[in-house]
């Protein structure tokens, strides 16, 4: 009776408590490797966790022009974090929550959050973060189709479209498809690189208003709310991440194999993110386009090898 | 008749032998040299509204003065025929409550009361707060407005930016400076005071030893002194340190803008380096009390410039590289190149001084051009680039770091060798009385000019100091025209004026 349960619940336990409990290392760790390529000790890699602490146990000042649909940005960044964590898999070939089309569903998520965080940025008022929202948006326009093809290349691929089916059999496939498989993965780099605000496309460092394009958006919220901006963001992160990851992750169908492979995998993704960082500057705002639709015809030339190839 | 006196950097003449011209005659006279090649150095009016020009050749290393008198009320604006008197002519309406009649951006410099006069150029009531006026706007559905500062983000000074943007171009960006007044040039008034040193060295705090330096050549000026050979060259190797430091610093903070972190981290530890050498000098990392009237307070002894010969070695070669990385790398190239274009036609016109003008082609250089202490002795070489873009602002930088390290390999090097000898003369206290002083020297932002004039009992009547930022702030604003707003900091950096200098 309990058996057929006991593996979906025991992956599911896993998945949501390694990250919960582990998204905001990522970034603990890119700054760790910046910090050694600038010949610095760095924070320690558990920084976020101690300022996230700090930020909850502080009061939270409001801005006078804002409302209620200010808190709705964090609260909603953490709350799709969750549920997009709920849905790709990671260290299993099937994820907690899996139906036919849940690809289509993760990919908007992250669109949900961003409604909601450009609400809580055009709320305030203020001209940064207008302008910080007019960017974001922008952006997330181009980098929308690079992932969504991506995604229908690999719903032709896996020949389902549940997260999955296409993220196994892409990891599987690498021997029969590279080169469209590779094109996918040059497309999700940069998406997961846009989307999380890294160089070469945002500094995530910058204290510079006028060149913010995520940060400028959550410059308002201070306490439990900027914890909570801090930990959405970490989330985003850790699932982008865990879907570059597995693109590339032959799994073996063993758990003791599998997950820590997947660790090992987010951890050289951080450290690659790091390198990026360490070693080239940023992009002049107008060629952040001109990259993402870079990433967008990769991604379309994956897809169209692979509806050939069929 | 003549005209105007000729007055060497470092001299004072008294002022008899200045002829004085009639107002209409001295704007003709500025406004026809400054069509033929002459530049405007410094315009300004003492209190009793008499009015000195100060005029550089395009050849030859004396400047002329002119002077006349200000009419009372108002006075017809020379902007029009010559833009580089624009900010001299606020500055001028600002503090003696003048109106200049005709000046196309008749606006306060600094936001204070005239000084002792009841009378305000701009008619305004009640207390008066800077960057409190009527912004330049521009108009439409598309057109959004942007305001920074006074308060900004990192830890620096304060000062209001207003931007007209379309969407990321920026059409417009106005200046409002003059939240750092502290009303120097009004404190030097009867002066020299107990004080009046701390100011100079403090006028614009990163430039201690180029302010100090120029305040020294005026007095010395004044007194007639003799500097030792010596102490001038311990001068000029705190000048080169302190221009060093600088531009290493910001040449790591224009990296740091692009997010290019190896040239940040690194030059932010050279920065320090170079610090650190300058406290070698006078036990203090920015120069203070290193130099006085009449000399220097500390020597360099044998064994201090050896030590300072094998620091120099090794931050020069570090730095070197550290710079170098920045320059093979393509993304940071991609960035600098072409961004934040000043038009070196503007330049000219707008009087752009230093690494500023330097990078528009403008061969502007007080050491080169008015050679004071050492620079008579050595040839500096000239460092100039012609597309005025950040890189080029960044290139001029790199190449005079590179031509500091090798003046102070030859300066530290004849310290060494030269037979100990005194390193001040004694200063008497006594100004002689009606005399004009003019001290230039070359900061690291450009050039910095001291103008001293006295009143009979040998104080000062009026002392002028103009810092290279007083020039370059609207060099800053013209970068900015149709760049996209997102360029802002980096432009803003690869100038890097001061507030406190400008302001003062």
């Amino acid at each position: 009776m309990i058996r057929p349960f006991l593996q979906p619940a025991l992956t599911l336990l896993a998945q949501m408590a390694l990250t919960l409990a582990l998204a905001p290392l990522l970034p603990g760790i890119i700054n760790k490797v910046k910090a050694l390529f600038a010949g610095r000790v760095g924070p320690p890699v558990f920084q976020l966790y101690y300022d996230m602490a700090k930020l909850l146990r502080k009061g939270s000042v409001f801005s006078r022009s804002a409302t209620r649909a200010f808190l709705a940005g964090p609260v909603a960044s953490v709350a799709v974090g969750f549920t997009a964590a709920l849905i790709v898999p990671m260290g299993s070939e099937t994820a907690p929550l899996h139906f036919l089309g849940d690809a289509v569903v993760f990919a908007y998520l992250f669109g949900v959050a961003r409604f909601f965080v450009v609400l809580s940025a055009l709320d305030t008022g203020s001209a940064f973060e207008g302008m910080g929202a007019a960017r974001e948006v922008t952006f997330a326009v181009l980098a929308e189709p690079a992932l969504f093809l991506g995604l229908a290349a690999l719903a032709r691929f896996g020949g389902q479209a549940s997260l999955g089916p296409m993220l196994t059999a892409a990891g599987r496939g690498w021997g029969t498809a590279s080169g469209p498989l590779a094109l996918v993965l040059a497309a999700w780099a940069i998406v997961f690189l846009v989307e999380n605000c890294r160089i070469p496309f945002d500094d995530p460092n910058t204290h510079l208003e006028l060149t913010m394009i995520h940060e400028v958006m959550v410059l308002d919220h201070s306490g439990p709310s900027l914890a909570l901006v801090f930990y959405g963001s970490s989330l985003k992160l850790w699932v982008l991440g865990a879907l570059v990851v597995k693109l590339c992750l032959p799994l073996r169908g063993a758990w003791w194999i599998d997950w820590p492979a997947f660790l090992g995998g987010m951890v050289l993704l951080a450290v690659g993110v790091g390198v990026v960082e360490s070693v080239m500057a940023r992009l002049k705002m107008v060629r952040v386009p001109q990259a993402l639709i870079a990433a967008v015809v990769c991604a379309t030339f994956g897809f169209l090898l692979l509806l050939l190839q069929a | 008749m003549n005209t105007h006196a000729l007055i060497a950097n470092g001299a004072a003449i008294p002022l008899a032998e200045i002829p004085h011209l009639p107002f209409a005659a001295f704007q003709e006279h500025i406004a026809r040299a400054c069509g033929d090649g002459h530049r405007l150095v410094c315009l300004t009016a003492t209190p009793d509204l008499t009015g000195f020009a100060v005029l550089e050749a395009p050849e030859g290393p004396v400047l002329q003065v002119l002077r006349t008198t200000f009419p009372p009320v108002e006075f017809p604006s020379l902007t029009p025929a010559c833009p580089q008197a624009h900010l001299f002519e606020r500055e001028i309406a600002e503090q003696r409550g003048l109106k200049a009649i005709g000046h196309p951006w008749f606006k306060p410099v600094r936001y204070h009361q005239a000084w002792g006069s009841p009378r305000d150029p701009w008619d305004r009531q009640g207390e008066i707060l800077p960057g409190v006026t009527n912004f330049f706007r521009v108009e439409g559905t598309q057109v959004h407005e942007v305001a920074v500062g006074p308060v900004h983000a990192g830890v620096i000074e304060p000062g209001h930016f207003r931007f007209q943007c379309s969407g990321e171009t920026v059409f417009n960006l106005e200046i409002a400076l003059g939240y750092q007044h502290r009303g120097i040039e009004r404190t030097l008034q009867g002066g020299p005071h107990a004080c009046t040193f701390k100011h100079m060295e403090t006028a614009a705090g990163d430039t201690t030893i180029g302010h100090a330096w120029a305040h020294c050549l005026a007095m010395e000026g004044l007194l007639d002194l003799d500097v030792p050979l010596r102490a001038n060259l311990i001068r000029a190797v705190a000048l080169e340190l302190e221009r060093l430091a600088n531009h290493t610093g910001d040449l790591g903070a224009i990296a740091g803008d692009v997010g290019f972190l190896p040239t940040l981290s690194y030059c932010g530890r050279l920065r320090g380096d170079w610090l650190n050498m300058t406290a070698v000098l006078c036990g203090s990392r920015l120069g203070r009390d290193l130099l006085r009237a009449g000399g220097v307070r500390f020597d360099v002894d044998r064994e201090r410039a050896e030590d300072l010969m094998a620091r120099l070695e090794a931050t020069a070669a570090d730095t070197a590289n550290a710079v170098e990385l920045m320059w093979s790398t393509a993304s940071v190239l991609s960035r600098l190149e072409g961004t934040g274009r000043v038009i070196p036609a503007h330049a000219e016109n707008l009087g752009l001084v230093g690494p500023a003008g330097r990078a528009c082609g403008l061969d502007r250089d007080v050491r080169r051009s008015h050679p004071y202490g050492p620079y008579a002795e050595t040839e500096l070489p000239r460092v100039l680039e012609d597309l005025g873009d950040v890189a080029a602002r960044a290139r001029v930088r790199a190449a005079e770091i590179h031509s500091s390290v090798d003046f102070l390999r030859w300066a530290l090097d004849v310290l060494r060798t030269l037979p100990p000898s005194p390193v001040a003369v004694e200063a008497p206290r006594l100004l002689p009385a009606e005399h004009l002083a003019l001290g230039m020297t070359e900061g690291w932002r450009g050039e910095i000019v001291h103008l001293a004039v006295t009143d009979h009992r040998g104080r000062f009547a009026h002392y002028k100091i103009v810092d290279p930022s007083f020039h370059n702030w609207t060099g800053l604003a013209l970068a900015l025209r149709g760049e996209g707003i997102s360029d802002f900091p980096l432009c803003n950096k690869s100038f890097n004026l001061s507030y406190c200098g400008f302001d003062l």
